[in-house]
């Protein structure tokens, strides 16, 4: 049996009284893909970054093809042959394909003869792993996709044998992320190892060979692919049964909640971010908004929300609402029974260093029944406060715990608590599930069908198809500021939603 | 889970970072070869040892109490209001015109009326850098320090041509009328029958200044604007999802400030010169700053630092009167006091709570 490409012995690392990783071993075989799934906070990227030498292991020791071998920083990780591909990309913006590719890599004073070197290689390495990219457009130029593919080309200049990716599909169309994995099996089959962070289970189960799966520090599994199922996995992440698909009976939709004619939005620096958006969010249904971020979604809550002026008509159950000067502010928009769970919670939908009450407070501090006098009635909010996280279960329900001390889940919570709880007319909700544990997703997910059950208008906003079709009654594409198309979730597929993603047009249903 | 218990937050690091400054000043009046155990004797006595220290060296922390809180309460809004100083100025001016121009029956009515004159002065000196700074984008720290030297050039200017008497050759305003002069501590407590000394300058705005404590206490943890204040002070983008005006808040909050550094003038103007003179404040606006450093931008805190820093103040004016350490080096001990407590807070709080954490496991 040939020596394992990686193997990893008992690897611990602990930040102050955080154990983030706890004795850890793991064998990854040459010239397959490795998964490593596990929730938020479970310390997948720890152990990366152990791996590529930007931590330091407190114990434990790292074999790269049978030889044990010290990663001190990451140029000894790229001498050992591996290479990242992080999640957010380290491309300069205005460099070109080829210089960015030689960046860090130049032999010599000169970079003339560098940049002729690397345009031969990246003409053979195109060849080789059909990895095409044109060296001379500017990164700014290039899509998102290609722009990934220039980081995997980045590392196959440095000679890496080993490939880590570190949830590559986070900013992909699902047409890109196909193509994505096409390019990974190509790399297998060229002899490359492969390592796959996620935690998303339906790439894991179509693209590789073995899964080891983390929670809480510890790698608590490695099992075959085949041999698993995502039910079998989630289970192994969380540490009890959950339910994949959210459990809900078919939307009945009432009468036009929301109203939304010729919306438009232009940001701080001129740029027009909604282009006229015509929607109508009925009683009763889920209306989701899927597409690549940055083509506008942000700006649709903001505005709808009081964030962000804007043209156009929102009505709400008749009445127009204010988008410009006074009234139009965040406040006069919950006065009307908007309730807003931001895409943001740690930068906007809490005030991290807040304790929880405050948190619960937070938008709301002029509610009357928070009032006595002039001053706030905190006896009144603490209480408020306990019953909130006893109704929505968050842990540990101490309300004097400040925002930061909770887990992205129980933040997640507090915030869903928050507004749910006003029983609003209309629903924002941005990501709602974005760092959350899969047992907070369930418990979130219950919480908004039940809102919906009551009648309310839910719009919902998020960049996981996955978690818009399983949520959500009706969705609507945005591509460049504009609704591509909008379908009833069962009658549609991700394959349809993935070209209007793309800025494909559907034909107006 | 908290890294060091509250009281150690709190309590022993400033104190640790007291000791250390304390040290270090040692170490300087040893090398300039004075005896530093004398030197600390001599300012305990002199600042705490009798009631004349005393009353000046409460008349000091009355200052830097209202100073403190203006910087403590711009800081819970994210604003670092330097400007203190001028708005002090400007508060003086204030006082001046309610207490010079207004024949005052009596001095509680006068002295509520120019507290609110003060105030208003210094809001008002306050509200120009906060709405540059709301509505423009200018930095608030460079906008009030040019602030401080508009103020100093405007008062030179007030005084010199408009309030100085025809006949005088000294740039200051006329004396106050005698039916608005503050009590002194000594007028206060004698009739409680408790003797305290009579030409110390320490009066019934000290009082003033303690309710200010209360109200900043109350303002900050109390109420939906403190609300508001420490929430845009902590996440712009968060105020903004809540409904909370940048612009608005920061011009409340600055002409807050603005207020309580003004207020300031009270003390001094009315308490103490019963006159407005050039250079009233003598530097009470910057002392503020570190006030509000060591006093953790709370208001007991601040009440705590404010008498410590009276106590420098006094107690250096002693070693200056009675040593050959000059005023100068007085002046370095603050800087130190300062340093420590202040700019380099963590080097005393990281190894602090690395011991914490150590004898926690040790105890699990």
């Amino acid at each position: 049996m040939t020596a394992p490409a990686i193997e990893l012995k008992g690897i611990s690392k602990s930040f102050g009284p955080v154990q983030a990783n706890k004795d850890i071993s793991i064998r990854v075989a040459p010239g397959t893909i490795h998964g490593i799934i596990g929730e938020n906070g479970a310390g997948k990227s720890t152990l990366m970054s152990i791996l590529y030498g930007f931590y330091k292991a407190d114990k434990g020791e790292i074999w790269i093809n049978g030889n044990r071998t010290e990663i001190p920083d990451s140029q000894a990780a790229i001498a050992a042959g591996i290479g990242m591909v992080f999640q957010h990309f380290k491309l300069v913006e205005n460099f070109t394909v080829l210089e960015n590719i030689v960046l860090g890599a130049e032999d010599g004073g000169l970079l003339m003869p560098s940049l002729s070197k690397a345009r031969k290689i990246l003409k053979e390495l195109a060849a080789e792993y059909e990895l095409h990219v044109d060296p001379d457009k500017r990164i700014d130029e290039i899509g998102v996709g290609m722009q990934q593919r220039v980081e995997i080309l980045k590392a196959l200049y440095r000679q890496a044998d080993i490939l880590i990716l570190d949830e590559p599909t986070g900013v992909l169309t699902p047409p890109e992320a196909d193509q994505l994995f096409r390019i990974l099996d190509r790399l297998r089959a060229e002899g490359k190892t492969i390592i796959l962070i996620t935690h998303k289970l339906r790439e894991i189960m179509d693209a590789t060979d073995t899964v080891s799966v983390m929670r809480r520090g510890q790698m608590t599994a490695t099992v075959k692919t085949s041999e698993t199922s995502p039910e079998h996995l989630a289970e192994l992440m969380v540490g009890r049964k959950v339910l994949l698909r959210v459990d809900k009976v078919p939307a009945k939709p009432g009468k036009p909640i929301v109203e939304i004619e010729q919306l438009r939005v232009v940001d701080e620096a001129g740029v027009e971010r909604l282009k006229g958006i015509d929607l109508t969010l009925r009683a009763g249904e889920i209306m989701g908004i899927a597409g690549v971020a940055g083509n506008g979604q942000s700006e649709l809550l903001e505005v709808l929300g009081g964030m962000r002026s804007g043209e156009g008509v929102i009505r709400l159950n008749g009445v127009d609402l204010p988008l410009q000067g006074a009234g139009s502010d965040a406040r006069a928009r919950r006065a009307a029974h908007v309730a807003h769970v931001p895409e943001d919670r740690q930068s906007e939908g809490l005030i991290m260093g807040f304790h929880a009450w405050e948190n619960v407070a937070f938008g709301y501090h002029h509610a009357p029944e928070y009032q006595k006098g002039l001053l706030m009635d905190n006896a009144v909010l603490r209480a408020d406060t306990e019953a909130k996280m006893a109704k929505f279960d968050v842990r540990p329900p101490d309300p004097w715990l400040e925002a930061k001390s909770f887990s992205g889940g129980n933040q997640q919570k507090i915030v869903v608590a928050r507004e749910i709880e006003r029983n609003p007319e209309l629903l924002l909700i941005g990501q709602p599930t974005r760092g959350v544990d899969i047992g907070a997703i369930e418990f979130i997910h219950k919480q908004i069908v039940a809102l919906r059950d009551q009648g309310k208008a839910i719009l919902l906003v998020s960049v996981e198809l996955e978690e818009i079709l399983s949520l959500a009654d009706r969705v609507a594409v945005m591509f460049d500021g504009r609704i591509m198309g909008e379908r009833a979730v069962d009658e549609t597929d991700e394959k349809e939603l993935g070209l209007m993603m793309a800025g494909v047009a559907g034909e107006v249903a | 889970m908290e890294k060091m218990p509250k009281w150690a937050d709190v309590v022993l690091i400033p104190l640790i970072s007291l000791l250390l400054a304390a040290g270090l000043s040692a170490l300087v009046i040893l090398a300039i070869g004075e005896d530093p155990t004398a030197a600390v004797k001599l300012m305990v006595d002199g600042a705490l040892g009798s009631s004349y220290g005393w009353g000046y060296t409460l008349y000091y922390a009355t200052n830097f109490m209202f100073t403190g809180l203006a910087v403590a309460v711009a800081a819970h809004a994210g604003l670092f209001n330097i400007g203190g100083e001028g708005q002090a100025m400007l508060g003086g001016l204030g006082v001046a015109l309610i207490c010079l121009f207004i024949p005052w029956p009596h001095w509680t009515l006068a002295l509520l009326f120019a507290t609110l004159g003060a105030g208003l002065f210094g809001a008002a000196w306050a509200a120009i850098p906060a709405y540059l700074q709301a509505k423009r984008g200018s930095h608030i720290v460079i906008t009030t320090i040019m602030f401080n030297f508009i103020a100093a050039a405007v008062l030179n200017y007030v005084l010199v041509n408009v309030l100085k008497p025809p006949s005088s050759m000294d740039p200051a305003s006329a004396r106050f009328s005698d039916t608005i002069h503050l009590p002194t501590l000594h007028e206060l407590l004698t009739p409680l029958g408790i003797a305290f000394s009579k030409s110390a300058p320490a009066n019934v705005s000290l009082l003033v200044a303690i309710a200010a404590c209360l109200a900043v206490w109350l303002l900050i943890w109390r109420t939906p604007l403190g609300f508001e204040i420490r929430a845009f002070g902590k996440s712009e983008a968060g105020a903004r999802y809540a409904g909370i005006s940048p612009v608005k808040i920061t011009i409340i909050t600055m002409m807050i400030s603005g207020a309580l550094a003004g207020m300031m003038a009270i003390n001094n103007v009315m308490g103490e010169a019963e006159r407005l003179v050039l250079n009233a404040t003598e530097g009470a606006g910057f002392i503020g700053i570190a006030v509000a450093l060591m006093g953790r931008n709370h208001p007991f805190g601040v009440f705590l630092a404010a008498i410590l820093f009276g106590f420098l103040y006094q107690g250096g004016a002693e070693l200056a009167l009675w040593t050959n350490i000059p005023r100068e080096l007085i002046v370095v001990i603050q800087a130190l006091v300062i340093l420590f407590t202040g700019a380099l807070d963590n080097m005393v709080r990281i190894p602090l709570e690395r011991i914490f954490l150590a004898l926690r496991k040790e105890s699990n």
